[in-house]
């Protein structure tokens, strides 16, 4: 199996390694650049537990391979917090509205919320709700969710 | 006793979750996540077939692969005696079970080998060249083939795991058939289903020289892990330490250990290294502890008002090949009355070994008895003529009935059925709907109502592990709190509403306390989650250690301000003399002394602020209960059923949390609706899972629900706190709610839903060829 060097710039950090072709993002993540809060759930793309933020767009990490992300902008859910330890707000909306239970899915969830904020900043309730119904919840019922889809819509907070 | 409504501060409100900020910023400590140096990883070798012998494993192309550091099968464990726990756990015709396959296979993933490499990818490469030649044998897959079908376990006469039934010649219930007006018949086939949690079976176990073993795991009680791991390796039980911080759902699938997580132990004992392994979603889906397959008939008897004479129910589980020890069917027949006035009800159940993977409980294990006695009630109340709601305001039990017998043993006491059933049928407003209905029946629309009326068992505490639970209380020196508990969350939210509890309990600010759970060596025996009982049972500890410790910080709080403690009250951190608030000492000035200051201290007393207590209600099973109502639209060109509305009215006594509890519901619900609308882990007929990924395997998504709109009663029971479980009810009630309001909907074509899932083809097949009645 070949390797290749790759550097990604992870939550605004170069990451240099050698990865082998076949090593997914989401492991690379997790193995080897120790940023475990990206979950991985399903790893064929389906449950959007693994979503993080590639070069502004929500991406599954369990469907891209490392070396795709070579001299790429990645964002996992440890890097959305404020420097001041302040929750992004898709973070705090999440948390205002009871929207997680486990939390395993959750990051996935808030990468996905955050990259269609920052790719409009003033969403409309279904465009949330269109981007959440690529999410898998086994614990919330989704309650919170389309609360949260809802207060976020037009760029509320 | 029942004191809470006056005492509450914190206990009753929608108060943040302490949980949430680790796991929204990605610093959650699931079992996976847990770095450990030198970590191995396993995968293991599965078996394509449902049922064969094993002729030969040929591992040694496999061995020489990069990075593979052993591959064992179940003889290289035999100098570890592992003792594996009996699959059925009734003690009746039990299998053989071993860590892994012995000779033979008994269903499609029957773990064979275990591979170790350095990580997961160069494991499962050499777990691909292990080589295994299998001499197939037919399958036992379905109940039907259990009956007459060749023995699943070789070592078995017959495929019958347990048998019972409530007297083989009943003439008193058979006189009350006999003499009924109305006798109505129903079945149910329920399919599989399995429980799917977001994060599947982990495990990480790390053997320490001094004979030690630390095992991370996801799982529903660190304690009830390390007690069946040391079991298993016959290891003392303080050797081995289960931590559990955080787990991604378990829903009853993670209650005991599989074969894989002990393989996995077995293996980092036999390598005296750490081995990890994190289940993929293959294994998840297809080898991972499943739920529910039940095929039920059951029936009512009525005299001509409409009230129950009495009920029976038969029940056919399949419970696969190795079960995690549990079937239900003995409390489906025992709560099949629910709450209503039935004399007299008989049962037979018989539990089936198939060919399958195993059952496990999930979410309400015994909810067929509501599933079927509400989906009767619905069709009695059509066949007899009269509205759902009046059949069962007829036979519903009242307050004044309480504390209520059922004829079947368990006694009903601080119950509302009817109330919560006036209150979800005002909201859902019935008669609005009924001429909606009307109307777009006329259209060609067809809409429906269902509701649903349950009594839930909560605590569970009657006798073994779930008997009680321990809570252990300290005041630091720094005068924050902190609570060992026995509890444990897979998104309970425990650590947040027992430090609502505890922060009421001893009169300090909520933000002082923490809760410590998720680590054997930390939390006494108890068992976790599992029977709706934390609220009550980890609740109910948290309280009665709060009260001694409130106790002995009056009582140094008296000494220091040369008052008495009868004269003290503590609040927001305070202690201060009742009626003079400026005269006060900080918990955290009173804590210092205690732990510090000994010259300061009353005579005689111990010193530290210390408490632990062990709770078990005088009630053992405390029953909450609920009525929930919906309405949909079923789609008769595509056999689409949209959801339109959801009530739920809930009565689980003393609300800690608002938003948890609502929470529990809305979870129980929606694996309620997914099992109604579409779970379905489906058998082909030589037993190959049909359901292998989350295309095939379909849980709802945000679009597949509706907003629930919730009520609450509050009715206490007589335990401390006056605290209820409320954690199964929603996967209990959902599906009934459901059917009904979906058989209310095609009630013009004059079907009958017979099965589990009512999957689009499944209706559709129903609906072929027929044609509505004529609108009314």
């Amino acid at each position: 199996m070949s390797e290749h060097a790759i550097e990604v710039i992870l939550n605004g950090r170069p990451v240099r390694a050698r990865v082998e072709s076949r090593r997914t993002l989401g492991d690379f993540l997790r193995r080897d650049a120790g940023q475990t809060g990206t979950h991985l759930a399903c790893e064929h793309g389906v449950c959007g537990a693994c979503t993080v933020i590639v070069d502004g767009e929500a991406v599954r990490s369990c469907l891209m391979l490392a070396v795709q992300a070579d001299g790429r902008k990645v964002t996992t859910v440890e890097g959305l917090e404020a420097s001041d330890g302040s929750l992004h707000r898709v973070q705090q909306a999440m948390q205002d509205a009871y929207a997680l239970q486990c939390g395993y899915c959750t990051p996935g969830v808030v990468m996905t919320l955050a990259a269609a904020l920052e790719a409009n900043p003033k969403p409309t309730e279904p465009d949330l709700m269109e981007a959440l119904s690529g999410h898998l919840c086994r614990c919330t019922g989704y309650q919170g969710m389309m609360k949260v889809a809802k207060r976020l819509a037009g760029g509320g907070e | 006793m029942n004191d809470v409504p006056n005492a509450t501060r914190f206990v009753g409100q929608r108060i943040p979750r302490k949980e949430d900020r680790r796991l929204l910023t990605g610093h959650g400590a699931f079992t996976d996540d847990v770095p450990i140096a030198g970590a191995l990883e396993a995968c293991f070798v599965r078996s394509p077939i449902a049922k064969g012998r094993i002729v030969r494993v040929d591992a040694a192309a496999a061995r020489q692969m990069p990075g593979v550091h052993a591959i064992y099968t179940v003889a290289d464990f035999e100098p570890l005696n592992a003792v594996v726990a009996a699959a059925g756990g009734q003690g009746v015709n039990q299998p053989r079970m071993g860590l892994l396959a012995i000779d033979d296979v008994r269903f499609v993933g029957d773990p064979v080998a275990i591979v170790v490499a350095d990580n997961r990818y160069l494991a499962e490469d050499a777990a691909n060249a292990v080589l295994v030649d299998y001499e197939s044998e037919d399958a036992v897959v379905t109940i039907a083939q259990a009956r007459v079908g060749a023995p699943a376990h070789r070592e078995l006469d017959n495929n019958l795991g347990v048998g019972a039934r409530s007297a083989d010649d009943d003439p008193e219930l058979d006189a009350l058939f006999a003499k009924a007006a109305h006798v109505v018949s129903h079945t149910i086939n329920h399919r599989r289903l399995t429980h799917a949690p977001m994060e599947g079976r982990a495990v990480a176990s790390v053997p320490t020289g001094a004979g030690e073993l630390t095992v991370y795991v996801s799982c529903q009680s660190p304690q009830q892990m390390a007690r069946f791991i040391s079991e298993a390796f016959n290891l003392p039980n303080a050797n081995v330490r289960a931590i559990a911080k955080d787990v991604g759902g378990a829903f009853g699938q993670k209650i005991s250990p599989g074969r894989e997580e002990l393989s996995v132990i077995a293996a980092s004992l036999m390598l005296r290294r750490p081995v990890k392994w994190a289940e993929d979603r293959l294994e998840s889906l297809t080898c991972a502890y499943t739920g529910r397959e039940q095929e039920a008939h059951f029936k009512m008897a009525f005299d001509a008002d409409a009230r129950i004479l009495g009920g029976h129910i038969e029940l056919h589980s399949n419970v696969g090949a190795y079960p995690a020890g549990i079937h239900a069917n003995a409390l489906v027949t025992t709560l099949f009355p629910g709450p209503y006035r039935v004399a007299r009800n008989g049962f037979k159940s018989e539990v089936w070994y198939s060919n399958t993977t195993g059952l496990a409980a999930y979410r309400g294990p015994w909810a067929m008895e509501s599933l079927a006695r509400e989906t009767l009630l619905d069709v009695a109340a059509r066949q007899i003529g009269i509205a759902p709601e009046e059949i069962r305001a007829r036979n519903l039990i009242t307050r004044e009935d309480q504390p209520y017998r059922m004829c079947t043993g368990p006694v009903l006491d601080h119950v509302t059925p009817r109330e919560t059933l006036a209150l979800a049928l005002k909201k859902i407003d019935v008669a609005a709907f009924r001429e909606e209905q009307a109307e777009a029946r006329k259209k060609g629309r067809y809409i429906g109502l269902g509701m649903a009326v349950y009594v839930e068992p909560t605590t569970m505490a009657t006798a073994g592990v779930l008997s009680s639970e321990t809570a252990y209380v300290r005041i630091e020196p720094t005068g924050k709190v902190i609570a060992m508990m026995s509890t444990h969350s897979q998104g309970h939210g425990t650590e947040t509403t027992m430090a609502q509890v505890i922060a009421d309990s001893l009169g300090v600010p909520f933000a002082d306390v923490s809760v410590v759970e998720g680590d054997s060596s930390r939390g006494g025996f108890g068992a976790g989650a599992g029977g709706s009982r934390q609220a009550v049972l980890g609740g109910g500890s948290a309280r009665l250690a709060c009260q001694k410790l409130l106790e002995k910080l009056k009582l140094v709080a008296a000494h220091v301000m040369n008052s008495q403690p009868e004269f003290l009250e503590v609040a927001d951190g305070k202690i201060s003399v009742r009626g003079e608030p400026e005269v006060f000492q900080t918990v955290k000035q009173i804590a210092q002394i205690a732990y510090l200051t000994p010259s300061r201290m009353p005579p005689g007393l111990e010193l530290g602020l210390e408490s632990q207590a062990r709770y078990r209600p005088d009630t053992p099973i405390i029953f909450s209960n609920a009525s929930h109502a919906c309405t949909v639209e079923v789609d008769v060109e595509t056999g689409l059923v949209k959801i339109l509305r959801w009530v739920a009215v809930e009565d689980c006594g003393a609300i800690i949390n608002p938003s948890v509890v609502e929470g529990q519901i809305a979870g129980g619900v929606v694996q309620g609706i997914g099992e109604v609308l579409m779970e379905d882990m489906a058998y082909d007929d030589l037993g190959n899972p049909r359901a292998a990924t989350f295309k095939d395997y379909l849980t709802p998504t945000i679009h597949d629900v509706p907003l629930i709109e919730y009520d609450h009663l509050e009715t206490p029971a007589k335990n401390e706190g006056g605290f209820k479980g409320v954690g199964e009810g929603g996967a209990i009630i959902g599906p009934p709610t459901l059917v009904n309001a979906i058989a209310d909907a095609l009630a013009p074509f004059g079907v009958e839903l017979t099965q589990i899932p009512l999957s689009p083809d499944y209706l559709l097949k129903l609906l072929e060829g027929r044609t509505p009645a004529h609108a009314g």
